[in-house]
């Protein structure tokens, strides 16, 4: 939905990273872009759509499957004054390149004394579901996250997508910028031109007085849907949006949490050592007696992602879960009514348009 | 490929003030390691000292050079502060990188050497991608990568070499073969014909004898000419031999992993005694002025030591200092 009026203009996800992406290589011509199908018919999703054509293909090219040493060549460029922004079609994939940007990306400004930084963005995607299984569909943002020198944001809306990648790219520090796969069609209002939201910012979505739902990347999608669902019940959810991983807002979190004195943190990778349990373990040791009652993690089963629809049901949590854990929080009877609200559509799709395969 | 043969008498001079100013700091630290105030693993490059001297000779002041954890040689050869260098090894405020580097990761950017890893091969595709920004901003820079046998072993080193091969880039993959890995030979490695895989890559690759300074600087000179005119990267194999242990001051033919008797054959090629017979025979400089090069050296590094251990410690509160970049 493509609209003229600047006020009520709805973009893409994938539209709204691609516009980001535009507008600052043509403010700026040390920015440049690569990665694994970034001029190829596809162009990642949608989300590199034109760059080639308008920017020529010195500053928009493909690589060599080497995820390594293409993050090195990032690295490398970065030093020596650019501002490269790499891409990866899943996260999964920057497993192999986990030497350059831990043990060299992240540690290059504090080596130096300060000196030196290095100011690469690298572009991932959280897949999910259509039998993409155990090695596309990993939610790795715990990882990264707990590395020093790394900085990590998860978009949710088009809007925090244009305005985050915009304040990554100018950053003078690797960033690690997740976006999920599920959330490319999500419509929203973008305005044009550059503008940006700042990295270390969480956001409340919907505000509320008796739980909070404090989420990342799509699962704030299902916490919003959950918050619709218990207002229904008469409970008042808030939803955060996490937004900024690290640095984390943990103000804006705390602030939440201690007003409503119910926490669920909702997360799209594993509970153990996850980011969901930073998010009880920063809350736990910050509002001790505040708390109405223990506070809970939704995450993925403690498992791969395994491939046959009949399994992926039952891997990814929904809004329905949210729900019964905040009835169950809140003391309340989860009756079979809850269960109108459970969404039609298989957990291996986003929407009844996808048609798969990726 | 262009041959340069022409090392003049300012780059003879320079390359062998420099293999000094290496021998003696490297020395300095042999000596003084022991008292336990450089509290950082060090990895020599006594024996070695022609690779890097060499490779910067040959370069320009505004080229850029990438190193690894044996990276002391190539600091000095790219004219980095040795009382900085010393001072970072002591773990002091006036280090290179106030007390956050220590050896493996010493650097000088403000000399054009970027950075150095603890990680084998680390650094391989950093200098890539260094040229390939030389490239896109149409600088004349050329990047120089210097590295070991066993990074050659590594994932990255063949990626790197790929990509600055498709992308005909500015730079010189230099590998300083000392045949050894910690304690582990070549031949138990890798079928040690290094320089041969330059022409898998479509690049040039050629063995030097890496104890002969001038022919070391007469390969470098012509891949930087190659690298200079767009022509792209060149591989050049400098095979040399490591006289002290694996990482610290001293000796380790002890512990019976290499062959006394090739050591010992190696170390009898001393790369400096081998340069000042060059420079004797074309009567570049005279003994006495080798002499004083060598005094002149020998106080740099006494110096060095002096002025790290009068250097104050880093205040504790800059240990959270500098994790990010304003």
């Amino acid at each position: 939905m493509l609209h003229n009026n600047a006020m009520t203009r709805e973009i893409t996800f994938h539209e709204a990273i691609c516009e980001a992406t535009l507008l600052m290589m043509e403010a700026d011509k040390s920015v440049f872009i690569y990665g694994e199908g970034v001029p190829d018919p596809k162009v990642i999703f949608g989300s590199t759509k034109g760059l080639k054509e308008r920017f020529g293909d010195e500053r928009v090219f493909d690589m060599p499957l080497a995820e390594g040493g293409m993050t090195g060549v990032g690295i490398g460029a970065a030093l020596a004054g650019m501002r490269p922004i790499m891409t990866h079609q899943r996260i999964d994939f920057t497993l192999l390149a986990m030497d350059q940007i831990v043990n060299h990306a992240a540690k290059r400004c504090y080596t130096s004394g300060g000196v030196q930084s290095v100011p690469l963005t690298i572009r991932t995607i959280i897949g999910r579901g259509w039998g993409q299984g155990s090695q596309h569909s990993q939610s790795l943002h715990g990882f990264y996250a707990h590395i020093p020198g790394l900085k990590v944001v998860m978009p949710v809306t088009p809007y925090d997508a244009k305005g985050l990648l915009i304040a990554s790219i100018e950053d003078n520090n690797p960033v690690i910028f997740i976006e999920h796969r599920w959330l490319y069609n999500l419509t929203g209002h973008v305005p044009e031109g550059i503008y940006r939201v700042p990295i270390g910012s969480a956001k409340v979505l919907r505000a509320g007085t008796d739980i909070s739902i404090v989420g990342v990347s799509y699962m704030v999608i299902e916490a919003l849907r959950a918050a619709e669902i218990l207002a229904g019940e008469g409970i008042s959810a808030e939803v955060v949006d996490v937004r900024s991983l690290r640095p984390l807002d943990g103000e804006t979190i705390l602030q939440s949490v201690g007003k409503t004195g119910r926490l669920i943190a909702v997360d799209t990778g594993w509970q153990t050592s996850g980011f969901c349990s930073e998010i009880v373990a920063l809350t736990a040791e910050s509002l001790h007696g505040k708390f109405k009652c223990g506070p809970r993690r939704i995450g993925l089963p403690e498992c791969p992602a395994p491939t046959a629809p009949a399994l992926a049901n039952h891997y990814y949590p929904r809004a329905t879960e949210i729900v019964r854990v905040a009835l169950e929080m809140m003391e309340r009877p989860i009756h079979s009514a809850i269960k109108e609200h459970e969404s039609k559509v298989p957990l291996d799709v986003p929407d009844l348009n996808f048609p798969g395969p990726f | 490929m262009p041959i340069v043969k022409d090392m003049s008498a300012d780059s003879a001079r320079l390359i062998y003030q420099r293999m000094q100013l290496i021998r003696k700091v490297e020395e300095a630290i042999t000596i003084h390691y022991r008292e336990q105030e450089m509290r950082c693993p060090v990895h020599l490059s006594i024996g070695q000292e022609a690779v890097s001297a060499a490779l910067c000779a040959a370069l320009r002041e505004h080229d850029h050079v990438f190193g690894s954890y044996r990276g002391h040689a190539l600091y000095l050869a790219k004219g980095g502060d040795p009382n900085a260098m010393m001072a970072e090894l002591y773990g002091r405020k006036t280090g290179v990188a106030g007390g956050k580097s220590g050896s493996m990761q010493l650097a000088a950017p403000e000399v054009g050497f970027l950075c150095a890893s603890a990680l084998v091969g680390g650094t391989i595709p950093i200098g890539v991608g260094d040229a390939l920004a030389a490239k896109l901003c149409h600088s004349d820079r050329v990047s120089a990568i210097l590295f070991g046998d066993a990074a050659t072993e590594e994932g990255v080193w063949h990626e790197a070499m790929n990509f600055a091969s498709l992308k005909k880039l500015p730079v010189i993959f230099m590998c300083e073969n000392n045949f050894f890995a910690v304690y582990t030979h070549i031949r138990e490695r890798q079928p040690d014909n290094i320089h041969e895989r330059g022409a898998a890559y479509a690049m040039p690759g050629v063995r030097v004898d890496g104890n002969n300074a001038e022919e070391l600087y007469n390969a470098v000179s012509s891949a930087v000419a190659r690298a200079r005119e767009g022509h792209g990267p060149t591989l050049i194999e400098a095979r040399t031999y490591r006289w002290r242990e694996h990482c610290g001051p001293g000796w380790d033919d002890h512990l019976g992993y290499r062959n006394t008797e090739e050591a010992k054959s190696w170390m009898a090629q001393c790369p400096i005694k081998r340069f000042e017979r060059i420079l004797l025979d074309r009567k570049i400089m005279t003994v006495s002025e080798m002499s004083e090069t060598e005094e002149a050296a020998a106080m740099q590094a006494d110096g060095a030591i002096a002025f790290a251990k009068a250097s104050p410690f880093p205040d504790p509160s800059e240990l959270t200092h500098g994790v990010y970049a304003p």
